[in-house]
This record gives C-alpha cells, sequence and structure tokens, in this order.
C-alpha cells in the first residue's frame, strides 16, 4: 500500500530518542492547529505508515512467491495538518519534488530496461494467478478472459490483505518479518540475477560465473543491510528504486496487455474503497496499530530523508549530577576547583602534545567529565531536526511499481511509443501532485494511486488513439502546431 | 547518420530549453511544479484538438486526400487556438495560486512571482509541444535510413530540430507577453500574441520550402523575444548594466552610532 506522509523527522532504525517525540510539536507556531493532530496522532500516523507498508511487504513477500502483484493498498497520511498552510503548501512544494525524483528515477529505469532489452517484452508465459490467456479468437474472448484474469488477481490481493490484518491482530510479527525478509532477498539476489544476466546478453558481453556470483553476492547483501537495518539514506534510497523497478518489470513482462490495464485500474478502485471505507481492510489495520502504539518495519517504505539524532559522546551520569549542581559553571573554574585524580586520569582523549598547544594558544581549559556533561546537558541541536525544511516525505512501494507499470507498459505496447511514454509520465506526477495538495486540504488519510492511475490511463488511450494519428500525419507533412 | 545526426539535432532542439532549466527551474521546487503543471494543460489542450480532428477524419471521406489535407489544417489551427486557451485558463489557475500563496505566507508576498510563473509556463509549454513534435524524429534518427529517399528533402532532421527550438523559445516568449497582457487587460496584445502563433503555425504548412518556412519564422522569434524582454522590464540600460557588472550603488548608509530604539509616543 502506499501511504504518502509527511511527517517529523524519521528516525534511523535503531538510533530512537526517548525525549525527541514529546516536543516535535511544540516548537513550531502554526496557525490552524487542529485538535486532532496531537503528538500522539503523530505518533501513530507514522506506526499507521509502518504496519501500511509491513501489510504491503507481507504481500509483496507473497507475490514473489506466488508470482502474485502486491498488496495495493494505498494509504496517504499528512501528519502537519495544523501547520501554517504556507509553510504546508512551501513544504509542500519541496516534498512533491522529493517524491518527483525517485518516482521519475524509477521510471526511467523501467523504461531504459524495457527499450533495450527485449526479455522483458517477449512474451514467455503468464502467471499462475492470471491463467486465461488472450490469445483468443474473437475480442468477446479476450476481453472475458481479460477481465477473469483482473478479478482473480484482485480476489487475491483482497485474501492476502484480509490474511495480513489477521496475522497483525494476532501479533504473529515473526512471521511478517520472516514474510519481509525472505520477499527481498528474493527481489535482491534472484530477481537481479536474472537481469543481469539479460542485460548482458542484450548487449553481448561475455561474463563467467564467478564473477556474476561476486557482483550479485555483494548487490544483495548491501542491499538487505541497507534496507532492514541500517545505511547510507542516497544507499537506501537507491535499493528502494531498483527493486521498486525490477518488480514492476516482471509485472510488465508477465501480465498480458488487457489484464495490465484492468488489473490497473481495479486496483486503484481497490485502493479507494479500502481507505476509505470504515470497514476497508487497510483502515481496521491502521486501527489496530493505532490502539497497540506500534511502528512497524521501515523496510517498504521510501523515505526522503532519514534525520537521526546523533548523540553525542556518551553521557555520564556521575558527571551530570555535579555538573548540574555548580549553578554558576564555569569551564575554566571547575576545571580549577574539581581537580582530582579522575580529572587527571580522564583527559578526554586529548593527547599531551594537542594539551600543551591548546594550554599555550587559550589558556588551561581541562576537558574533564563535567565539562563534557555540561555540554551535553545544552539543549540538544536535534531541535533543529523540527524545521519543516527537514521534515521527510514517505511513500511507499507499491505506489512507485503501479506507476512504473503503467509507463513501462505504454512503452512497451503503444503505437505512440515516446509520446504515449511521455503523455503518461507526465499524467502520473499531476495525479501525484494533486494527491498532495487533496492531503493538504482534507487532512486526512487518502489514497495515492487512484488520481495518478486514472490520469495515466487516460492519458494513455487517448494519446495512443487520438492524439498519435494527428501528431503522425503532422510529423509527416512537417507542420508544426 | 546514427547517434551524430541524434546527439546533434537533440542539441539543436533542446539545447537551450535544457540550459534554460538547469539554470533557471531546476532549483526552485515551486517553479518545477509549474512546468509540470504547464506541460499537463498543453496536453490536455492537444487531446482535446486531436478528438476535433479525430472526429472530424471519421465523419469524412477517408479517400479524398485534398479533403484530409484540409481537414489536417484545420486541426492544427484549432490546436493552437486551443493551446492558447488553455494558456490562459493556466494563467488564471496561476493568478489564483498566486493570491493563495500571498495570502498564506508570512510576509504577504508569495515566494513566486507572476512574472516568473509566466516564464516558466511559457518554457513548460515550449518544452512539451517541441517535445511532442519531434522526438519520435529524434528517435527514428538513431536508426539505420535514407532521409529523403523518396524525393522529400534531405534536411529533414535538421530542420525539424531547428523549427522546434524555435518553437521552444517562442513559446517562452509568448508566455511572458500573454501573462502581462492578460495582467494589464491589453487585449491587442492576446490578439496579437494568438495571431503570431497562428502565423508560426501557418508558415509550417509552407514546408519543405525552407527558406519560405524556416527565415520567416526566425525572424518572428527574434522580434517576438525583443518583445517579450521590453516586456518582463529589460532595457537597453538593463543590458548595458549587466554587462558592466558594476556593483549596486548601496545608496543607504547606516550609521551604527546613530541607531537608537525609536521613541515611544
Amino acid at each position: 500500500m502506499t501511504e504518502l506522509s509527511a511527517h517529523l523527522p524519521q528516525f534511523q532504525h535503531g538510533q530512537l530518542s526517548e525525549n525527541f517525540p514529546d516536543n516535535h510539536l511544540s516548537n513550531t507556531q502554526e496557525s490552524l492547529a487542529s485538535a486532532l493532530f496531537n503528538a500522539d496522532q503523530n505518533d501513530n500516523s507514522e506506526r499507521r505508515r509502518h504496519d501500511n507498508s509491513e501489510r504491503r511487504r507481507n504481500d509483496n513477500a507473497e507475490s514473489e512467491t506466488n508470482g502474485q502483484p502486491q498488496n495495493n493498498t494505498q494509504q496517504v497520511v499528512e501528519q502537519d495538518e495544523e501547520e501554517d498552510e504556507e509553510l504546508t503548501l512551501k513544504y509542500g512544494a519541496k516534498h512533491v519534488i522529493m517524491l518527483f525524483v525517485p518516482v521519475t528515477l524509477c521510471m526511467v529505469v523501467v523504461v531504459a530496461t524495457i527499450k533495450s532489452v527485449s526479455f522483458y517484452t517477449r512474451k514467455d508465459g503468464q502467471l499462475i494467478y492470471t491463467p486465461f490467456t488472450e490469445e483468443t479468437e474473437t475480442v468477446g474472448q479476450r476481453a472475458l478472459n481479460s477481465i477473469l484474469n483482473a478479478a482473480i488477481m484482485i480476489s487475491v490481493i483482497i485474501v492476502m490483505t484480509i490474511l495480513l490484518v489477521v496475522l497483525y491482530k494476532y501479533r504473529c510479527y515473526k512471521v511478517i518479518h520472516g514474510w519481509l525478509i525472505i520477499s527481498s532477498l528474493l527481489l535482491l539476489f534472484f530477481f537481479s540475477f536474472i537481469y543481469l544476466g539479460e542485460v548482458f546478453k542484450t548487449y553481448n558481453v561475455a561474463m563467467d560465473y564467478i564473477t556474476v556470483a561476486l557482483m550479485i553476492w555483494n548487490f544483495g547483501v548491501v542491499g538487505m543491510i541497507c534496507i532492514h537495518w541500517k545505511g547510507p539514506l542516497r544507499l537506501q534510497q537507491a535499493y528502494l528504486i531498483m527493486i521498486s523497478a525490477l518488480m514492476a518489470l516482471v509485472f510488465i513482462k508477465y501480465l498480458p496487455e488487457w489484464t495490465a490495464w484492468l488489473i490497473l485500474a481495479v486496483i486503484s478502485v481497490y485502493d479507494l474503497v479500502a481507505v476509505l471505507c470504515p470497514k476497508g481492510p487497510l483502515r481496521m489495520l491502521v486501527e489496530t496499530a493505532q490502539e497497540r502504539n506500534e511502528t512497524l518495519f521501515p523496510a517498504l517504505i521510501y523515505s526522503s530523508t532519514m534525520v537521526w539524532l546523533v548523540n553525542m559522546a556518551e553521557e555520564d551520569p556521575e558527571a551530570q549530577r555535579k555538573a548540574s549542581k555548580n549553578s554558576t559553571y564555569d569551564k575554566q573554574g571547575s576545571a580549577n576547583q574539581t581537580g582530582t585524580e579522575d580529572a587527571e586520569a580522564d583527559d578526554g582523549g586529548f593527547s599531551r602534545e594537542w594539551q600543551q598547544q591548546r594550554d599555550n594558544r587559550i589558556g588551561p581549559i581541562e576537558s574533564t567529565p563535567e565539562s563534557r556533561a555540561a555540554v551535553q546537558a545544552l539543549p540538544s541541536n536535534s531541535q533543529t531536526s523540527e524545521d519543516p525544511e527537514e521534515r521527510g516525505v514517505k511513500l511507499g512501494l507499491g505506489d512507485f511499481i503501479f506507476y512504473s507499470v503503467l509507463v513501462g507498459k505504454a512503452s512497451a505496447t503503444a503505437s505512440g511509443d515516446w509520446n504515449t511514454t511521455l503523455a503518461c509520465f507526465v499524467a502520473i506526477l499531476i495525479g501525484l501532485c494533486l494527491t498532495l495538495l487533496l492531503l493538504a486540504i482534507f487532512k486526512k488519510a487518502l489514497p495515492a494511486l487512484p488520481i495518478s492511475i486514472t490520469f495515466g490511463l487516460v492519458f494513455y488511450f487517448a494519446t495512443d488513439n487520438l492524439v498519435q494519428p494527428f501528431m503522425d500525419q503532422l510529423a509527416f507533412h512537417q507542420f508544426y502546431i | 547518420m546514427g547517434a551524430a545526426v541524434f546527439f546533434g539535432c537533440a542539441g539543436i532542439a533542446f539545447g537551450p530549453a535544457l540550459a534554460l532549466v538547469l539554470l533557471t527551474v531546476a532549483a526552485e521546487p515551486l517553479r518545477v511544479i509549474v512546468l509540470v503543471a504547464g506541460a499537463f494543460f498543453w496536453l490536455v489542450s492537444l487531446l482535446l484538438a486531436s478528438l476535433i480532428w479525430f472526429v472530424s477524419v471519421h465523419l469524412s471521406d477517408r479517400e479524398d486526400a485534398r479533403l484530409q489535407y484540409g481537414l489536417l489544417i484545420f486541426g492544427a489551427a484549432v490546436s493552437v487556438l486551443l493551446q492558447e486557451a488553455f494558456r490562459f485558463a493556466y494563467f488564471k489557475l496561476l493568478k489564483k495560486a498566486d493570491e493563495g500563496l500571498a495570502t498564506i505566507s508570512e510576509d504577504g508576498r508569495s515566494p513566486i512571482s507572476l512574472r516568473q510563473m509566466a516564464y516558466v509556463s511559457g518554457l513548460s509549454f515550449g518544452i512539451i509541444s517541441g517535445v511532442f513534435s519531434v522526438i519520435n524524429i529524434l528517435a527514428d534518427s538513431i536508426g539505420p535510413g535514407t532521409v529523403g529517399i523518396h524525393g522529400d528533402s534531405p534536411y529533414y532532421f535538421i530542420t525539424s530540430a531547428f523549427l522546434t527550438m524555435a518553437l521552444v523559445l517562442l513559446h517562452t516568449f509568448w508566455g511572458v507577453i500573454f501573462f502581462d497582457a492578460c495582467e494589464k487587460r491589453r487585449y491587442w496584445c492576446l490578439g496579437l500574441v494568438v495571431g503570431s502563433h497562428l502565423l508560426t503555425s501557418g508558415l509550417t504548412f509552407l514546408n519543405p520550402r525552407y527558406e519560405a518556412s524556416l527565415v520567416p519564422i526566425f525572424i518572428i522569434t527574434l522580434c517576438t523575444g525583443l518583445w517579450a524582454f521590453v516586456t518582463a522590464g529589460g532595457s537597453f540600460h538593463n543590458i548595458l548594466k549587466c554587462l558592466s557588472c558594476k556593483q549596486e550603488d548601496d545608496s543607504r548608509v547606516m550609521m551604527y552610532s546613530a541607531l537608537q530604539v525609536p521613541l515611544e509616543d
């Protein structure tokens, strides 16, 4: 599922700080304070986001093993509604761009692959969840088959969603976690191995298995670490984009034409229903997560910023207590006053020569446990991370995948070729923009797929059937409009 | 042929546009959004024009070549008019957005001015229009083939590239002039912009007589460029000042000792 969320700083997995969440709202001056969105809600939304991504990850894992498409319930969560509208808009413009760039990159990778590697446009059978073939004699039969295929696919997705909700409700976290790991293992090793092999075949590059094994092993292991544990932000983002592109390529290859378009349409509708209906599985999942006050795995959400608190040198509680007692604390003075054996033994890591140099230049200042504790007791600079500029936006990987499927299918099968691809690309970006705008207006969870996919589909069919013949004729005569 | 023609024509067609985007638009998020939304509006206008053309073609006799040619010209004219109509619609939307941004900003001023939006919207129309006109031609130019083997002009690629460049620049200039004319309610300016767009499109009907089409189009581009420059507030004086790289004299000199808190009345 996809969640578009604007939220206060996201924590790097495993580096959570206790004091942070309580004051992330207190410092911002908002003129439109909404009672709904207090600190708890923010945390809940964060959890919602994680829940949803995890659910999608579940289905993703399932889809890896069974060749099914992912769960596509998307949810858009806006967390900063009480913000000044200007701040929201300004913040929105910057974060719209933060989403434009990865979505564009994913689409570029998919389109480049489709255009160059013929493997992904070759028909090599279908997934077992779309058993009906589209190579039929009559148009009516083909339509019927594709409707049946789409129905089967969607019902599988619904079943998996409900399964996930049940798993989550009964706290089977290990199962979910294992599912996630297996699915990303499959993507990072197996699918990328196939991709690499096809690229080599396309460019006729001679390669031995040992080198390939080394490359895939490194790629996969670094990917697992970046996605599931810690890693540089850009690297994690790059890996998420790559696995989304790989997944989208699989769909483009194995879904026949009419089925693919139908599935895209039905999934948007399902997304709308699942997020906005009171009894929708997504909504239930979100509410369960809210009740439990839990966070989820960040492995399946693309996040544009990762702000974590870099704690300074570990706090020494003894020293801190001593420091707080000295109300008129003077670093220089205390160095002299508290000249104990401790202070002499603990030189804070500064070497003798450095200390002598420092003493010559600025006078005797010792780095004592007390001085260090006092510095640490100063208001943390992490408050700057509440600056609106620092906030990140998140988008679920399911969105990336389905956007890329749409654009990739357009580039693979359209007769208008590049015109159609570009029209779909612009349509999806505008849909994303509009979704964010609606978010700012309605200030509640919204699905991110429907608008973009609707625009994309309309533009695909319109450009392919109406615009392409027109532009073709104009180009033939070299007319310009 | 091949890669040389592709890169050369792509550079000619989109060099100015790319430079303008990289230097002026790419750094500001709001401008990028205006760019993409402008492309969307142009696409919608093209869609409607194609629909009209498609319906008219299907209602007519397919075999009559002259009729089809006439319908194509009609389609092109409708497309030009619709483009300008959507430019006006985009102007209205941006005006509303500008007011909205101004009211909710902290200091009462919108972070982007209407003039900047005029420029970016013109650029966006130009880029998407150029891309749609020439991208398939560029894609074909990579592959093997001989241009004009059946008697057509062998300069097809390069003239297409130059026409596209002219079109991109023209749209940018028209955007600036159009928005300014709408702001100041100078409807004769609007009419002139629409008229020059129709004229440009009409001149391309003279292809492949390139001396009759390319040269006038570039003259029109130059004139429109000058007009847009003057509309945007430029002048010979400004150019001189810019070229001489003089530092702006700060005529406000503050005596720090004289600074005081204003007296309470």
